[in-house]
């Protein structure tokens, strides 16, 4: 009876605890399947390299970066950038020092220990953690069961979006807002930043909207979870530490008690 | 300690007398370990061991997240961001603690519905029962705290929600909230009490712990058949029991073990599952989230203060004869802190003669429903309070409150339960006996 209450409450459990969502406009997200999706899947550095390149030729425009530190883009299990190449990269953003000037603060060019500033745009929000901070799957019926299968669908939904757009406008209070499929409610005050072509990647790699979409979306989830493969691994590594730590104490157990089954079977 | 005969501790070198002259220890700590348990416990009974992991998890991780964390509402977040990104193993650390709270409140809740299936707390068990849910409030105190920590958009906005309950107490709720909040709304001095609230309460639950060990090392284990375990003279104790180390140590370790490498897989694997997502926002009070929703152990309990509306006859009835003291907001605050005391007072409410569920034909199905209730009510919990949801909500809630103050006392009385067996030996030789490798229905023990 109870083992089977136990299995029962065990799948309701995993039907309830699914993230809550909200009623109804949520928009349409699909899903991708990224290099870094399930439990063995990796960052795919050339990706992020690309991802890299578009978040500063488009994003950066607007958007910040302002947990990531310069240096981390050379960090394995990340872009992978090579030392000079990053500290290259680093000096190219200039940042706020209160340091200099006698103490007034004066711009100086970036170095590795720095992070990306923030956005120009106060209504552009900051980046970092925007891969963590949305979900792209919610369903079915609220219990969370597609992130599951799917995952959470964060750099899922930053694909769709960064590609939902529809071409319709409308203003509203003086503000342009645009349509897009992904945008919960359908209309985002963000203008489309892609477009087919627009960038040229040095791996010559395919540039359409789409590929560009997703190279930022791998680029964005790796700026929320940098150590996304130290994890996995650990995971990996703990799942099978504690699962033959498990059949050696199911031998254990099975031999401590054999004795009084035994004998519990002689006076039966 | 206890009631059932067994072997105690003898110092016997010259350092051990010495020691145990001046302070037992060394006794105390054979006599908790050497304790006689019922050797037909069940798996049911490895929550406990998993319960007193998990604190110690939580306190050894929470220890070292304290000491990277910034308790400042400017400072907050992107010091949880620091752990994530720069302290060494801190993003692992900090998975460990945030998902740990999920494996303390599914062993929890494991380990109450195992108390309430088999009448653990039946006489003479009621004080290891209501320290259990002295325990359990705490740890929902705790937990509630620990939340706000992070300081992302369902922190702020959840605690703002959940002080407000206390502001809808009639006449002093809103000096009561801002006693708790430190402040009108939620801000610095919230985040620093509920800091330092959060630090400290996991030692209280510690110390509790320690009561609850020694409540039922003293009335000893309860066990599947809810029969007693036979203490007239130590022989017959020992056919009923088996010292708890080694054989329930190791079962309890085996049990450990299997729920790691699951609770692993999840930290490694997909730790922000359980979360939400709205949490990696940073807190904002003008920006509130469009669905606020606390973390999913909370759920069954927040479906509950919700289900109470103004257009339930009870609410309207209540507020009509309190002239207006009792509102809806009011009595959803007390229904919610009701359905927990009516769990607290269940020692009292069950009226059967016979202690465990296995041997209660009728039960079983209520208890089984109860336990659906409980799923069913958790995922209201999550849905936005409208159309169907705030109905079903109000079916579960009631469902909640009629199993504990009508279904258990009148169970009592119209049931007529089957004969336990005479003796737990008689109970662990049914299972493992020759006659029962043709299918026992008895639930397995130890193994």
């Amino acid at each position: 009876m109870f083992r089977k209450l136990t299995l029962t409450a065990a799948v309701a459990f995993g039907l309830a605890t699914g993230s809550a969502f909200a009623a109804g406009d949520s928009g349409h997200v699909e899903n991708i399947d990224f290099s870094f999706d399930g439990p063995f899947g990796s960052y795919d550095q050339n990706q992020l390299q690309r991802g890299l390149q578009v978040y500063t030729e488009v994003c950066a425009a607007c958007h910040g970066l302002k947990f990531v530190a310069f240096r981390t883009l050379a960090d394995e299990g990340g872009p992978h950038l090579p030392e000079e190449q990053m500290r290259a990269y680093a000096e190219f953003y200039e940042v706020f020092d209160p340091a200099l000037f006698d103490g007034e603060g004066d711009f100086r060019p970036a170095t590795p220990a720095d992070h990306f500033p923030e956005g120009n745009l106060s209504s552009a929000p900051d980046l970092s953690l925007m891969a963590k901070a949305r979900a792209g799957f919610h369903g079915p019926y609220g219990t969370g069961i597609s992130q599951l299968i799917n995952g959470i669908g964060g750099p899922e939904y930053i694909a769709s979006l960064l590609t939902g757009y529809t071409g319709e406008e409308k203003t509203e209070a003086g503000t342009t807002l645009y349509e897009n499929t992904a945008f919960p409610g359908g209309w985002i005050s963000m203008a489309p930043p892609l477009y087919d072509g627009q960038l040229e990647f040095n791996d010559g790699h395919a540039n359409d909207m789409h590929h560009v979409a997703e190279d930022v979306a791998a680029f964005l989830m790796w700026t929320a979870e940098p150590k996304m493969m130290a994890r996995k691994q650990a995971g990996l590594t703990g799942v099978i530490f504690l699962t033959v730590l498990s059949v050696l104490l199911y031998l254990t157990n099975k031999r401590l008690w054999a004795p009084h089954k035994a004998a519990a079977k002689r006076k039966d | 300690m206890g009631g059932i005969p067994h072997d105690h501790y003898e110092p016997k070198s010259g350092i051990e007398k010495w020691v145990d002259s001046r302070l037992p220890v060394i006794g105390l700590l054979y006599d908790t370990l050497m304790i006689p348990t019922p050797k037909n416990l069940n798996w049911m009974w490895i929550w406990g061991i998993v319960l007193t992991f998990t604190l110690a998890l939580q306190i050894a991780t929470g220890v070292v997240l304290v000491m990277h964390y910034t308790p400042h509402v400017d400072m907050a977040f992107a010091s949880v961001e620091h752990i994530m990104r720069d302290v060494n193993g801190g993003h692992m650390i900090r998975y460990f603690h945030m998902n740990g709270a999920s494996l303390f409140f599914v062993a929890v809740y494991a380990h109450m519905f195992r108390g309430l299936y088999y009448g653990s707390y039946k006489a003479p068990r009621e004080i290891t029962w209501i320290i259990g849910m002295l325990i359990f409030l705490l740890m929902m105190g705790t937990a509630f705290m620990g939340y706000v920590l992070p300081w992302g958009q369902m922190s702020f906005h959840g605690t703002a929600v959940i002080t407000g309950l206390f502001g809808a107490i009639p006449f002093i709720g809103e000096s009561v909230q801002t006693w708790l909040l430190g402040a009108s709304a939620v801000g610095q001095p919230a985040l620093n009490r509920f800091f330092s609230l959060h630090y400290l309460l996991p030692f209280v639950i510690a110390g509790l712990v320690i009561v609850h060990i020694w409540a039922f090392h003293t009335t000893g284990n309860n066990n599947p058949t809810g029969v007693e375990v036979r203490r007239t003279s130590k022989a017959e104790a020992e056919k009923d029991t088996l010292p708890f180390w080694p054989y329930f140590v190791i079962k309890d370790l085996f049990a450990l073990a299997v729920i790691l490498a699951v609770f692993m897989a999840v930290v490694g694997f997909m730790p922000n599952y359980l979360g939400h997502p709205d949490n990696y926002v940073e807190a904002n009070a003008l920006v509130t989230p469009s669905h606020i929703v606390p973390e999913w152990y909370f759920l069954p309990f927040y479906a509950i203060l919700r289900a109470f509306d103004n257009t339930v006859w009870v609410v309207i009835f209540a507020e009509w004869i309190s002239f207006g003291i009792i509102d809806a907001k009011f009595f959803g605050v007390l229904a919610m802190f009701g359905a927990i005391a009516v769990m607290a007072l269940v020692p009292w409410l069950d009226t059967s003669s016979v202690r465990s569920g296995r041997y209660r034909p009728m039960f079983k199905w209520w208890f089984a429903v109860l336990v659906v209730d409980f799923v069913v009510l958790m995922w209201a919990g999550a849905m936005p309070a409208e159309g169907i949801y705030p109905i079903i909500a109000l079916i579960g809630a009631t469902y909640w409150f009629a199993y504990f103050l009508v279904i258990l006392p009148l169970l009592g009385v119209i049931e007529k339960p089957m004969t336990p067996p005479a003796t737990i030996e008689d109970d662990f030789n049914a299972h493992y006996g020759s006659k029962a490798a043709s299918g026992s229905s008895a639930a397995s023990p130890a193994e």
